[in-house]
């Protein structure tokens, strides 16, 4: 029987067809994936990332909504250019609490991994508003509804709960307050704004659109813009000790 | 074989419990409506609720109009073929077709001309670049995989199609999701992967489409009087398998509720980019390349009059590319925090990948051995060997592009659009357009299409379209890719990102261009097919063509 007989067990049996087909379309997957989850290389160690707050959390819907990674990646390559124009390159630790991640795979705008602190409030807010008001050479779409829009963060709660449960260390704490934290980090005077910074460090409380009248879904985006690639400290950062 | 007397008409299974969970899915779908916690999902809800009352309905009434048994297997010894389903999702295809043509026009001039974003949500870009890709990908390919799919299948075979109303199940719930899904991108509900973009309940609902239809494809594969199960439908198999793997790993998602549209997947960071490329680039592998290429399998074998060029070929080339297309993931995250292992065995398994392309291109154009003349006179014809052309051309820049070297200049660069355009107007559309002009005839018993002229018209439009989409985005790509990584003498990055990206503008022109060319030639065939199927002249008989022989194994 010659080699290419040998292959009638498939031309003649569909069940046969059918499991040698899944077999072989499982190894590649299975042999790439599957030590992601247990190679401890894959996520470096590193201080300072924590979950996201949930205005930002609900900024980063918002992101999601408007397809914002269909022009813009978060991940900054290490490469000398990409490195002196955006900054540090991007490490996996930096995106773990992200579901789903928003790397990108097209620059038609600048790469936003480490947008955070690089320009003031009132830029992002005209800017989104009018992209060309203040780069006149913007393709862009204008945003107006966002500053407009009041946010719906009736059920962030839930949304905190499910990530929760999904592995991100949000505590029991944190759902609770949740609702509550969304209208503190708004509003640069609300009396709540440590216990905040107790729960999130390093969370930037303020009314991100300008208007502390209400809280609106440019609040929750310009505050979600601002975090990040703030978290790690870089002066800090020892790459050595995540070799991988 | 003894002839029942007038049998009693009774409700079959399919018809009764179909009714029933339709149903139960109104009702369902009127109490997540009340309940939603957003108007957008209730307005899903109500759609849900809509077309569940309409199928109850339809197959009820169905039910009332039908005789008391339903359609034989055989007529006169021949098979009585199924081909409704296959009419519906033909003309689907030519119609979603001209929509995500038009949708991507559009996104093209956005990009030339951002004041057309309208400072609208549901115009702007970032929401219609998902119902674009999804539209073409899934709205205009998906119907034609599953018109051809259905035809193949039961001819190829010689055998009905299994099911009653399952195959119409198949065809109107995929169309169905294309509605939701893409009404959805508009209304701003979208899981933020790239073409997985609609969120759990659409994927929900597609799962026990694709269930459906895997059911009623290798139940009809099991029904053929043929020994042997023909080579198309190999690759109609892998690829109906395979969808659903990826499927299920790349929508993993928890619901944040039952009354809410947003859902949190299961993977995060490093890991989802890894599910989602994996997902991603196969969608590219079985969905535009494996369900494809069983379309040239048949129709170019069936147009030239020629059995199919290798037999073994056919063989290796099928296994060695299922198995190979499943490692490249990896290259889309290149550089990335993805970790270096998996990053170069994509790459490397992207380069192997050429071969088995290109052995699946050689068995496609060699298959014209000895009709190569039918080019001058069949455009159908060349529409498909162009179409594998491109296929060849698309697949040999692809494992290019996979080099780490080559991609840390091509990646994030309008190059990755030209590169698909090359795969997605060149190969996918035009062996779909191909199969189409074949199925048209043949499905309304017509002797030949209403045009030939208008083919040709057809092909050369959208080929200039193409080499204008084609070339602009290589310039404009290496030309973006250069200017981020200029350097003055000085040692400073020579070029802002604002300076790149009003470098773009005359290319993102031309882009548009081409692509309102291609769209012009969707619309001569959409025209063609009208006339063919209202005004062209009826086939004096049903062809009853021989099958492309498959070659026994010696």
């Amino acid at each position: 029987m010659s080699f290419w007989s040998r292959h009638k067990i498939f031309e003649t049996n569909s069940i046969i067809l059918v499991l040698g087909v899944l077999i072989v379309i499982s190894i590649g997957g299975l042999v790439e994936i599957v030590p992601l989850f247990y190679l401890k290389s894959t996520i470096e160690k590193v201080e300072g990332i924590r979950p996201y707050t949930p205005l930002e959390l609900a900024g980063r819907n918002i992101y999601v909504r408007e397809g914002c990674y269909n022009c813009h990646s978060q991940m900054v390559r290490p490469l000398r250019d990409e490195v002196e124009r955006y900054g540090h390159y991007s490490l996996a630790a930096e995106s773990m609490y992200d579901r789903p991640f928003q790397w990108g795979s097209k620059r038609t705008g600048p790469d936003l991994a480490r947008l955070g602190n690089k320009y003031s409030d009132d830029w992002h807010r005209d800017h989104l508003k009018d992209p060309r008001a203040v780069v006149p050479g913007s393709i862009m779409p204008s945003y107006p509804w966002l500053e407009q829009n009041e946010l719906d963060a009736k059920a962030i709660a839930q949304d905190l709960k499910v990530q929760a449960t999904l592995g991100v260390p949000y505590s029991e704490e944190m759902v609770r307050k949740a609702e509550n934290d969304i209208r503190t980090q708004a509003n640069a005077d609300d009396p709540n704004i440590a216990d905040l910074a107790r729960r999130y460090p390093n969370a930037q409380s303020r009314s991100f659109d300008g208007n502390p009248q209400k809280v609106t879904e440019a609040d929750a985006l310009i505050a979600y813009l601002q975090m990040l690639g703030t978290q790690v400290d870089f002066k800090l950062y020892d790459n050595k000790a995540n070799v991988r | 074989m003894a002839q029942a007397v007038a049998p009693s008409k009774e409700m079959t299974f399919g018809e009764a419990g179909s009714a029933l969970a339709f149903a139960g899915l109104a009702l369902l779908s009127i109490i997540i409506a009340a309940k939603a916690y957003t108007p957008e999902y209730a307005f899903h809800a109500y759609l849900f609720a809509a077309a569940s009352v309409a199928a109850t309905f339809a197959i009820v009434n169905r039910y009332y109009e039908r005789p008391a048994q339903l359609p034989p297997q055989t007529i006169g010894g021949k098979p009585n073929y199924n081909m409704g389903p296959v009419k519906f999702a033909t003309i689907a295809s030519v119609i979603w077709g001209i929509a995500g043509f038009t949708i991507g026009l559009l996104i093209a001039l956005q990009l030339a001309f951002p004041a057309l974003n309208f400072d609208t949500s549901w115009l702007s870009f970032g929401r219609m670049r998902p119902l674009h890709t999804s539209a073409v990908i899934f709205a205009f390919g998906g119907n034609v995989l599953i018109a051809s799919s259905f035809y193949v299948v039961q001819r190829t075979c010689r055998a009905r199609m299994v099911g009653d109303i399952a195959p119409w199940f198949v065809v109107l719930g995929y169309n169905f999701f294309i509605v939701i899904a893409g009404t959805g991108y508009l209304l701003g509900i979208t899981q933020g992967k790239e073409y997985a973009e609609p969120e759990w309940y659409a994927d929900l609902w597609l799962t026990i489409v694709w269930v459906a239809y895997l059911l009623v494809f290798l139940g009809t594969v099991m029904r053929r009087k043929e020994p042997h199960i023909y080579v198309a439908n190999w690759f109609y198999l892998a690829f109906i398998l395979t969808i659903a793997v990826l499927h299920l790993g790349n929508n993993a998602t928890i619901p944040v509720s039952l009354f809410s549209p947003k859902s949190y997947i299961v993977w995060s960071g490093v890991q989802d980019a890894l599910v989602q490329w994996w997902y991603g680039h196969n969608a590219v592998g079985f969905f535009l390349t494996a369900g494809f290429l069983a379309i040239m399998y048949y129709f170019i074998p069936k147009r030239a009059e020629r059995p199919v060029y290798s037999y073994r070929l056919s063989i290796i080339h099928f296994w060695s590319l299922i198995f190979m297309y499943i490692w490249a993931g990896p290259h889309h995250l290149h550089y990335t925090a993805l970790p270096d292992w998996a990053q170069t065995l994509g790459m490397v398994f992207s380069i192997m990948l050429w071969m088995p392309s290109w052995g699946g291109m050689i068995n496609g154009l060699m298959t014209l051995s000895g009709a190569w003349d039918k080019l001058r006179t069949d455009p159908v014809l060349r529409l498909m060997v162009v179409s594998v052309a491109f296929y060849g051309m698309a697949t040999f820049e692809g494992p290019l592009m996979s080099v780490k070297a080559v991609n840390s200049l091509s990646h994030y660069t309008d190059w990755t659009i030209g590169h698909v355009h090359a795969g997605a107007l060149g190969w996918v559309a035009y062996i779909s357009f191909g199969a189409i002009y074949c199925l048209v005839p043949w499905l309304w018993n017509k002797k030949e299409l209403y045009s030939m002229k208008a083919v040709s018209w057809h092909f050369w439009i959208s080929t200039l379209g193409i080499v204008l989409y084609i070339s602009s985005m290589w310039v404009a790509g290496i030309l973006q890719g250069l200017m981020w990584r200029a350097y003055t003498g000085l040692g400073f990055l020579e070029y802002s990102f604002i300076e790149t990206v009003e470098a773009m503008h005359p290319f993102y022109v031309i882009r548009a261009l081409g692509g309102a060319l291609f769209v012009a030639g969707s619309l001569i065939m959409a025209w063609n097919v009208w006339k063919t199927i209202s005004a062209g002249h009826e086939a004096e008989e049903v062809s009853q063509a021989t099958q492309p022989a498959l070659i026994a194994a010696e």
